[in-house]
Order: C-alpha cells, then sequence, then structure tokens
C-alpha cells in the first residue's frame, strides 16, 4: 500500500493484552450489579424451587426430564408433541432480540449475555483478592512470583474455580431431581454424564471468564456480527461527543492554542472499559456497550464542573444533528419507530398465541397413524378391515377409561384388539398405543368405494372430555 | 486485545482489498489462535495413532485403541441382550396364553416380536405381514393350522411340510389331474367356486358337488371349510391363498399346491424369540 505507514512488517499475530478494567460507581454500573444479582439468582436457585404435583411426578418446579420426555415449569407441563411452545418461545427470544438490538444496540452484550455476567462477577472477585486496576497492574508486571504474588493468584484462581463449579453444577440441576442428585455427585452415585457435563461446563467457566473475556466477544461469538445487520441510524449506542471533547487536553492542537474542549483527557474512560477500547475513537466493533465508560466520565465532569454526557447513549442521528448545531432527539423516539413497533407487535403476537394455546390446550390427546402396509385386509366372510394405529395420550395425574367411537358411513364397526368393550384404560401420564380396526361388510359401499372419510373419536369416561381425529377408511376400489 | 490501537485520523495497513470503497484492516491475528491452531494439529497426529486412519490396501491402520464401530455395535448388542436377559427368562417362562394378560410382557413381546418378523419372516409373508400369493396373510381371520396363540407359536418354530423338522406340520393334497377327469375337475372347480360366490358354469355345480363329496370332501369338509389339523384350507370363505380365479383353482387342482415353511426353532431364534414372534402376529388382526 502507497499510503500506509513506513514502519517495518508487523507480526501476523499479535498476544493477547491483558485489560485491568477499573472500579467504576453510577448509575450504569448500579444497574449492572442488579442485573447480575437477579439473572445470577435466577439461574442457581431455580432448580431447588419445588412444586407439589402429587405423587407420581417429581416437585421440582423447573425441570427438564429429557429421559421421560417432560418439560416442567410450575403449572405447566410440557409433552413432546407440544414441543411447538418451546419453538415459540425461541421465536420470541429470537424477536425480542431483534427488538431490543434494533433499539439499543448491543445491550444483550453489555447487560444480559451470560459471558459479560460472569466475566463481570469474576473481575469483582479479581478485584476483592488482587485491589483495583493499579494494583493489579502492579501486581501483573511484578515478573518476581514471590509468596504475596502466589498467594493472591492462588486464592484468586481457587475462587474462580469455586464459582464455576458452582455454574457447571448448577447447569445440572435442571435436567434431573436437584436434591437427589446433590447427594449423589458428593457419594459419587451421579450418572458419568452428569460429571461430564460439569466439569465442561467448569473449565469453560473458568476459563471464558477468567482469562478469555472479551477475547470471546471479539473473535468467537457470532452475535456481534449479526446485530450489525439490526442496528440502524437510530438505534441508541455509547458514543463520544466528539465536537464537545475535543481538541483535548494534551493533545497537539491544544498545544499550538487551540482552545481546550471538554475532554481531559483523564483515561477514565479507558481504564474502566472490559474489552480494553478507547471509545473516544468511536464506536467499534469490539464495543460491549456496557456503558461502563458513561459512568465514570460523567463522575469526571461532575469533579469537573461540567454537564454530563461527554460519552453517552446517543444515535447516529443525533451525532449528525448535534455536531450541526442541533438538538438530538429525546430517547423515546429513538425507541418507538416503526422497526421496533413491529417487533414489539410480532413478539407480543407470538406470545399471545402461546398463552391462548396453553390455556385451551386439553388434558387428552390422541394421534391416528392409518396402516398402510396393507391398505385394507379382506376377511373370510368377504368384509373390508382397515386398521389404525391409536395412541391416546393421558395427561390427567391419574388412570383415566378412555372410549373408542368411530362417525362416518354407519356400516363401519369399530373393534380394539385385545379389547371386548371398546374401552381402554390408560396410566396417568403416559401414552398408549391400541391396534384399532374399522370393518366394512361386504358389498357395503364404505368397503366397495376408493376411500371414506371418518373420524375416530376418544371420550375420557371420567370427566367427559373429548377429543377426535380425521382419517379414512379404504375399500377394495384401487 | 489483539488489535493495535488506532488512533484518529491515523493510517491503518490493509489487506489492499476493496469491495464498494470498504477497505478491510490488516489486523494481526491473536496469538491464541495460533496456539489452537497447533494444538489442533497435535490432536490430530494422535488421532491418527489412536483410532483406525491410513487406508491400506486391505483396511486400514487400526489406531493403538482398537476402537471400531463393529466392535461398539456388538458391544452395544451385548448389552442389549443382557439388559433383556431377565424379561427373556420370564417370557420363556409363563404359560402362552398368560402372556396377553401381563401389559409389560404383552408390550416387550410385541417390540420384540415384530423385530423378529421384520428380521425372518417378512421375506415371505411381507413387512406388513399381509403375505402373497402362497404365502399366506397373517392379518386376516383365515389360518390353515389355527390362530390360537400355541397353533402360531407351533407352526412358527417347527414350520410347515419342511424336511428339517420331524414336528413340522405335514400334510399333502394328492394332484387330481392323475386321478379326475379333466370335465371332472372342471366340474369340482366350478362347485368350489359357487361356495364363495359366483361360479364360471352354473350347469356345472351339480355335478361338482358329487364331485367334491367324493375326492375333497374328506379333508376340506363337506361344507368346505377346511380343517386346521391338515392344513386344508377352508374353501368356502373369501380368501384365497393361490387365488380365485377358475384358472388358479383349476390349476391349484389339477397339480396340488404344496407350500414348505422352514422351522425357526432351533438354531435360528429362541424360544423367547419364537413365543415374541408369535404374540406378534397373534395381535395382528386374526388371533383367536
Amino acid at each position: 500500500m502507497a499510503d500506509s505507514q513506513p514502519n517495518a512488517p508487523q507480526s501476523l499475530y499479535a498476544a493477547r493484552e491483558p485489560v485491568f478494567p477499573k472500579r467504576v460507581y453510577g448509575k450504569f454500573r448500579n444497574l449492572k450489579w442488579v442485573i447480575m444479582i437477579v439473572t445470577l439468582g435466577i439461574y442457581y436457585i431455580t432448580p431447588w424451587i419445588r412444586w407439589d404435583r402429587g405423587a407420581a411426578l417429581p416437585d421440582q418446579a423447573v425441570l427438564l426430564d429429557l429421559a421421560n420426555r417432560r418439560f416442567f415449569f410450575f403449572w405447566i407441563e410440557i409433552w413432546p408433541h407440544e414441543f411447538y411452545f418451546v419453538a415459540g418461545l425461541l421465536v420470541m427470544a429470537g424477536l425480542g432480540l431483534f427488538l431490543f438490538t434494533s433499539a439499543l444496540g448491543r445491550v444483550w452484550c453489555g447487560y444480559a449475555c451470560p459471558q459479560t455476567v460472569w466475566t463481570d462477577l469474576f473481575i469483582l472477585v479479581e478485584r476483592w483478592i488482587e485491589g483495583d486496576r493499579n494494583a493489579r497492574l502492579r501486581l501483573h508486571r511484578q515478573k518476581k512470583w514471590d509468596l504475596r504474588k502466589a498467594r493472591l493468584r492462588l486464592t484468586k484462581w481457587v475462587t474462580w474455580a469455586l464459582i464455576a463449579v458452582a455454574t457447571g453444577g448448577a447447569w445440572v440441576f435442571y435436567f434431573t431431581d436437584a436434591p437427589t442428585l446433590l447427594v449423589d455427585l458428593f457419594t459419587l452415585n451421579a450418572h458419568p454424564i452428569a460429571y461430564t457435563t460439569i466439569a465442561v461446563l467448569t473449565g469453560t467457566t473458568f476459563f471464558f471468564g477468567g482469562f478469555a473475556r472479551e477475547q470471546i466477544c471479539i473473535y468467537a461469538c457470532p452475535w456481534p456480527r449479526i446485530q450489525a445487520a439490526m442496528m440502524d441510524e437510530d438505534t441508541l449506542t455509547v458514543g463520544y461527543r466528539e465536537w464537545r471533547g475535543e481538541p483535548r487536553k494534551n493533545s497537539e492542537a491544544v498545544k499550538a492554542g487551540a482552545a481546550q474542549g471538554d475532554c481531559i483527557d483523564c483515561m477514565a474512560c479507558v481504564n474502566v472499559c472490559p474489552v480494553g477500547i478507547d471509545i473516544r475513537d468511536g464506536q467499534q466493533l469490539e464495543c460491549i456497550t456496557c456503558a461502563l465508560c458513561i459512568d465514570a466520565c460523567d463522575d469526571i465532569m461532575a469533579k469537573i464542573g461540567k454537564p454530563r454526557g461527554l460519552i453517552d447513549y446517543m444515535a447516529f442521528t443525533d451525532e449528525e444533528a448535534e455536531r450541526s448545531g442541533g438538538k438530538p432527539k429525546p430517547i423515546m423516539k429513538h425507541i418507538l419507530r416503526p422497526r421496533t413497533i413491529l417487533y414489539t407487535a410480532l413478539w407480543s403476537l407470538v406470545g399471545i398465541g402461546l398463552v391462548f394455546a396453553l390455556f385451551i390446550r386439553s388434558d387428552i390427546d390422541l394421534t391416528v397413524a392409518p396402516v398402510r402396509n396393507p391398505t385394507y385386509v379382506t376377511l373370510s366372510d368377504g368384509s373390508i378391515r382397515n386398521t389404525y394405529e391409536v395412541r391416546i395420550r393421558n395427561m390427567h395425574h391419574e388412570t383415566r377409561e378412555f372410549e373408542i367411537t368411530v362417525k362416518g358411513d354407519p356400516a363401519i364397526s369399530l373393534e380394539l384388539e385385545g379389547v371386548t368393550d371398546n374401552k381402554i384404560s390408560v396410566n396417568a401420564d403416559e401414552m398408549f398405543l391400541q391396534r384399532v380396526y374399522l370393518v366394512a361388510p361386504p358389498e357395503s359401499e364404505p368397503a366397495e368405494e376408493e376411500r371414506s372419510e371418518i373420524r375416530l373419536w376418544i371420550e375420557d369416561m371420567t370427566s367427559g372430555e373429548r377429543a377426535y381425529k380425521d382419517t379414512v377408511f379404504n375399500g377394495k376400489d384401487d | 486485545m489483539a488489535k493495535q490501537p488506532i488512533k484518529k485520523n491515523q493510517e491503518v495497513e490493509t489487506t489492499g482489498h476493496q469491495w464498494d470503497g470498504i477497505e478491510e484492516y490488516n489486523n494481526p491475528l491473536p496469538r491464541w489462535w495460533l496456539w489452537t491452531f497447533y494444538a489442533c494439529i497435535v490432536w490430530g497426529l494422535w488421532y491418527v495413532i489412536a483410532y483406525p486412519a491410513w487406508p491400506l490396501v486391505q483396511g486400514a491402520t487400526a489406531g493403538y485403541k482398537g476402537w471400531s464401530t463393529r466392535a461398539n455395535v456388538a458391544a452395544e448388542l451385548a448389552e442389549a441382550e443382557a439388559a433383556n436377559a431377565a424379561i427373556n427368562a420370564k417370557l420363556e417362562a409363563v404359560e402362552l396364553t398368560e402372556i396377553s394378560g401381563d401389559p409389560e410382557l404383552q408390550g416387550y413381546a410385541t417390540s420384540a416380536g415384530n423385530a423378529v418378523f421384520k428380521t425372518w419372516c417378512a421375506q415371505c409373508h411381507g413387512s406388513g405381514a399381509a403375505g402373497a400369493k402362497g404365502y399366506p396373510n397373517l392379518l386376516d381371520n383365515d389360518w390353515l393350522w389355527g390362530g390360537t396363540i400355541e397353533d402360531i407359536h407351533t407352526t412358527i418354530a417347527h414350520g410347515i411340510r419342511n424336511t428339517e423338522d420331524p414336528d413340522a406340520r405335514y400334510s399333502q393334497m394328492p394332484a387330481f389331474g392323475d386321478i379326475l377327469e379333466t370335465a371332472q375337475i372342471d366340474q369340482v372347480v366350478n362347485y368350489v367356486m359357487s361356495m364363495s360366490g359366483e361360479p364360471q358354469d352354473a350347469s356345472m355345480v351339480a355335478e361338482g358337488q358329487t364331485v367334491f363329496m367324493d375326492n375333497c370332501a374328506a379333508c376340506h369338509g363337506e361344507a368346505g371349510e377346511g380343517d386346521i389339523y391338515q392344513g386344508a384350507p377352508n374353501l368356502a370363505d373369501a380368501i384365497w391363498l393361490y387365488g380365485g380365479s377358475f384358472d388358479t383353482i383349476k390349476e391349484t387342482v389339477t397339480y396340488s399346491r404344496f407350500g414348505v415353511m422352514p422351522p425357526m426353532g432351533g438354531a435360528d431364534l429362541s424360544e423367547a424369540e419364537i413365543r415374541a414372534v408369535a404374540i406378534y402376529v397373534h395381535q395382528l388382526g386374526g388371533g383367536e
């Protein structure tokens, strides 16, 4: 490149430059503390909440019972055939991220992403043990491993490891009865998969939260790249009011006699940054918009008697407006836009649909699979028989008796394999497979025709609840 | 941070690539990424030594771990066998007629029997058990040798008209082409057709009945109802093993039929497997 700097060919590889974020006080830091406490609290405590469902079912409020193919969420119980609820929740999660990203940029990254929350927690531990930024920097630069450095490092790593074990440990409690598993884990009776899962998650938590940190966000995570497609000129991101701050103190321009801007070049914004960037260089892909630089700068502005917001949440349109002397749009105008309203509407639509589906779903259900190999059987008296595999789901917590009936051509009669009175009993919370035969007498219309529409009904003999599935009866004419 | 700090208005080396005026910075790769790459190479070397890797003229290098998919399948099968040992023992111990009263046993036998059927029986009887010409349909309610669970069990264990098993069910229909006149055969075929439907030539039915009573009724019964003790098919129902047309029946009467089924007991299937497939066949819709 003709216009590139005439420096020596740079190395193809660069070592990670460690980041030592400084303690910061302010409203965004407080908000992040609250979010950390709430999200970590939910994560660690949820598996221990009990919820009585009777003797036959687990009493864990939130349980992903993969072995028995049931999801429990307080009063809601999801069977495999209701997996659309999970799909719906994923759609909502996706739309929710679209909404938040288009309105507030990488707010997920900055506040709620587990990588951010756990890194924040690990940095907190680091600060408690090794001290704030300057102390940590000194410790880092101290080449000699004396007793103090060894003690501090070891204490930090052990504490991180304990948090990591608790993190990996909490995860497995979502998949089986937590109190039982806890005892099993300590008595070495738990399944190898539980130990493996804990080991893997402990390793990733320890390494990602303790050492990899912003490298995960910058190099490993695809989400920042996807988010870029959802942001526009109205999206609020963290930015620096360059036209107000520059020329900063100590800059060449100021030294040459220009009037100094508001920035006193104190580096507070750089020192608190968990990804190690200088926000004054403009918005950049490393920025997770955690807003800690806003807190840091506001503090300095207050101390030097300048208005807050040299670094602030702002949109691209604000930047342009302010630069040309105009006023920024109010925040609500950035948030309430056709795009975000559309996302909110879609999100709500899916949510309402799911809640609606939740309330109208029945406690009994059936699926009907007509046997197609062969499509029909001729019986010795010449009548035509079709076979159906009917699966009845009894989602009541008690055994129920069901009667199966057929509606359609009155000539068609119904028989059940191994049952004489067309009534079958299905155990609590189970699915039962029943072979059902429909027989059309010789010469009858359904026996002679190619196919007839029929409807199979089940009726819960206790509650009178009914459910049906439509299917066809195949005759000889093919 | 792998990225070199870039100050405002500072020239940065780019790769020289341009897309619609957008240039690409030539930033160095993180060093740890390089180490990850080396770690992958080391892992790859270990993998090649540990697992089957290099193709040779015959087969491949085995790898020091001795890993093979066949061995894994064998181990999983052995594990499944071991897991089913108890219920298989129970299946062999109980009375055949009592299996259907035990939902657990019945469910297991039906599933296991389905697998056995697909492996050993489907070749002739079809994967849906609907049979084919000469191979009985096992779904209907017509049985050559009986449709109770014991009858089905005996048939499967010993087979039909085979020479391997001395206990195989046996019977033989004479080839009436050597015994009857062609006209008599036409007559009896018309009579047989009249028992379950329309004869080809109604004028022959009366004579055919005489021929039938003299030659066929001993095995097939006076009303053509058949005899499960001799495997003599019911000729009065709507089901034909070889076909119910005039020509097919005439062929059957003239040359006779001799359907053979191999014994499944002994070397092929265990008693538990025979019982399982008997239960499976019994619950297909025709079981008595």
